[in-house]
């Protein structure tokens, strides 16, 4: 799975830095962020884990070593919300590019220059 | 006291929405509070400095499981320089966004930036320290591109995507740290690791922390974006990039991942030191060649970044203390010569200097302001410059950093040669004939350059009051050679 997080972060580096068109960009952009995401939950990931409720008469010495820790989680649901600000930034950045340039081709879109 | 650092993020966060809500009915109301807001968070820091080491709990939960805000000597420094450029620069956008449409939206992401930038200095926790950044940085891209113009969505998107990046690589970072050491507070990490060492998690964490937070300093290979986005911003929003947004979220950041909570190898403060002398050549190289007067500035920004990170790489008092003082006038004199610029654009309508001459005669409070901060960053003795660049250097010296110390007075004349060409092209010559009716700016915007231009002045000559009152204390809380001031003020053990 960690082999995962890390393959999923490299394509997403390669599609920001070798694709050209700004949507494959911004999928790009988000393919990282979620190896990141993913390994976030990994940390967390316990085989066989419960969730980390305690329920009523259950063993409290059973439940500290079989529940999840719960934190991870918490952090990938801040971590998500947060992509989604960027993400909607990034779209609606992308739509007022093509408004401007006529084109989604980033190899076109460089009048700044030096 | 505890109430008022909470206030600091609390009020501009909140701020932010209530804005957008009540200009639905009342127009003017935007400016007003927006003015009050940067009132009271810059009366609040001032009144924070000295109240020593202070931990606030968040929901009353302990350090180690809950959130905390800490506020040291240094986060104190930090929050003044925050908002002591945060307030003038709301003054100063109070009648220069009148060129733009719809200023309540920009007041509410000024407001959001504000709120980020002060969570990332106050903030005792990790993960809590990537939500205030990805605020302040969500923000700033949507300010850089504020005039939807072409070049200006250009910047913005090319900076999204470098920061978001860079944010992203902060996570991992995080991440990584969490599952070594099980914990997000950054005084129980630093315990976690003195007590068993580094692994090479640990050396990944830090190598993903070094680029994410250099990406936001822009420190020179990371720089890309800088020259860019400073520029197309709108000037106000210049101001605050160079001023203050990439010192919060970049080289404070840094500085207190590196030297509080992890215990860095010396090769990552040699590496800092290499890229830092690099990022004060090439920035100042760089800026010579600039006819556009504010991506000179740009340029100059990145050179004199270079500067503080050379100071930080040090690990003396003296450096440090150097590189905490340059910091300081950095924002002071870099934000008062973009506002200068952002007044001379909204007179003439251009940036090229090749178009301007004489302006002294017809603006003369924006070419006194801009003389003076221009002297002030040259380093020309009276003025705030001079004495933490020398600081910087003799530190240098006596740490036998020989060459950085001789490239560094090397980059000092480069930085004249550069102001001489902005005041010369810019303020003395012939007044072109098609500048003849160019007016001085209005009182809002004057108010804020002659401010500015005091402090750059006051800075200087005060050094001796500020070094003992704020900026040793800043730099003992960086370099308590144990490490273990910071995990007693916010553990308290």
């Amino acid at each position: 799975m960690y082999i995962l997080c890390t393959v999923l972060f490299v394509i997403g580096i390669y599609s920001i830095i070798a694709k050209r068109h700004i949507i494959k960009k911004i999928i790009g952009m988000v393919i990282i962020e979620y190896s990141v995401n993913l390994f976030l939950i990994l940390v967390g990931y316990k085989a066989g884990g419960i969730a980390p409720i305690l329920a009523k008469g259950q063993d409290v010495a059973e439940f500290a070593s079989k529940g999840v820790d719960p934190l991870p989680q918490a952090l990938v649901l801040t971590s998500i919300v947060i992509g989604l600000g960027t993400l909607a930034l990034m779209a609606a950045l992308a739509i007022r590019l093509y408004e401007k340039y006529n084109t989604f081709d980033m190899s076109e879109i460089n009048r700044l220059r030096g | 006291m505890e109430n008022l650092a909470l206030g600091t993020i609390a009020a501009p966060l909140g701020s932010a929405i209530l804005i957008l809500i009540v200009t639905k009915w009342w127009k003017r109301f935007a400016d007003i509070w927006a003015t009050v807001v940067g009132g009271f968070t810059l009366i609040a820091s001032i009144l924070l400095i000295g109240s020593g080491p202070i931990v606030y709990r968040m929901g009353g939960w302990a350090p180690p499981w809950g959130i905390c805000l800490v506020l040291d000597p240094l986060s104190e420094f930090m929050l003044l320089v925050v908002n002591l450029l945060g307030f003038f620069v709301t003054v100063y956008s109070l009648s220069y966004m009148e060129w733009y449409t719809n200023k309540p939206k920009f007041f509410a992401l000024f407001l959001l930036m504000m709120a980020g930038m002060n969570g990332v200095v106050l903030t005792g926790d990790m993960f809590n320290l990537f939500v205030f950044l990805e605020i302040a940085s969500l923000s700033s891209y949507a300010l850089v591109g504020f005039g939807v113009e072409a070049e200006e969505l250009e910047a913005s998107f090319k900076y999204l995507i470098l920061g978001s990046i860079a944010s992203t690589l902060i996570l991992f970072g995080v991440a990584i740290i969490y599952s070594v050491t099980g914990s997000l507070n950054m005084a129980d990490i630093s315990v976690f690791l003195k007590e068993t060492g580094n692994n090479a998690a640990v050396l990944l964490a830090t190598a993903l922390f070094f680029a994410g937070f250099a990406t936001k300093a822009a420190l020179v290979p990371f720089h890309a974006w800088l020259p860019d986005a400073h520029p197309s911003a709108p000037a106000p929003v210049s101001a605050m990039l160079s001023g203050v947004l990439v010192k919060a979220l970049g080289v404070y950041a840094m500085a207190r991942v590196f030297y509080n909570v992890i215990p860095v190898d010396p090769i990552f403060l040699k590496v800092i030191m290499v890229l830092g002398v690099i990022s004060m050549l090439v920035g100042g190289l760089l800026a010579i060649g600039q006819w556009d007067i504010k991506r000179m500035l740009a340029y100059s920004t990145i050179s004199q970044i270079g500067y503080i990170f050379l100071g930080l790489s040090l690990g003396t008092a003296l450096g440090l203390v150097g590189a905490i003082f340059h910091l300081l006038n950095h924002s002071t004199y870099k934000g008062l010569l973009f506002l200068c610029s952002g007044s001379i654009e909204k007179a003439t309508g251009s940036r090229d200097m090749r178009e301007f001459g004489g302006l002294s005669k017809k603006m003369p409070v924006t070419s006194i302001a801009t003389s003076i901060g221009a002297l002030s960053i040259s380093g020309i003795p009276p003025f705030a410059g001079f004495w933490s660049k020398l600081i910087i250097i003799i530190a240098c010296f006596r740490a036998g950093k020989t060459v950085p110390g001789v490239i560094a007075v090397g980059v000092a004349f480069i930085t004249i040669s550069y102001y001489v060409k902005l005041q010369k092209y810019t303020l003395f010559g012939k007044l072109p004939d098609k500048l003849a009716k160019v007016k001085e700016s209005p009182f809002a915007m004057s108010s804020a350059m002659i401010i500015l231009a005091v402090l750059c002045l006051a800075l200087g000559l005060g050094y001796p009051l500020l070094n003992s009152s704020i900026l040793s204390p800043a730099a003992n809380s960086l370099l308590d050679t144990t490490g273990w001031g910071y995990i007693t003020n916010v553990l308290g053990f």
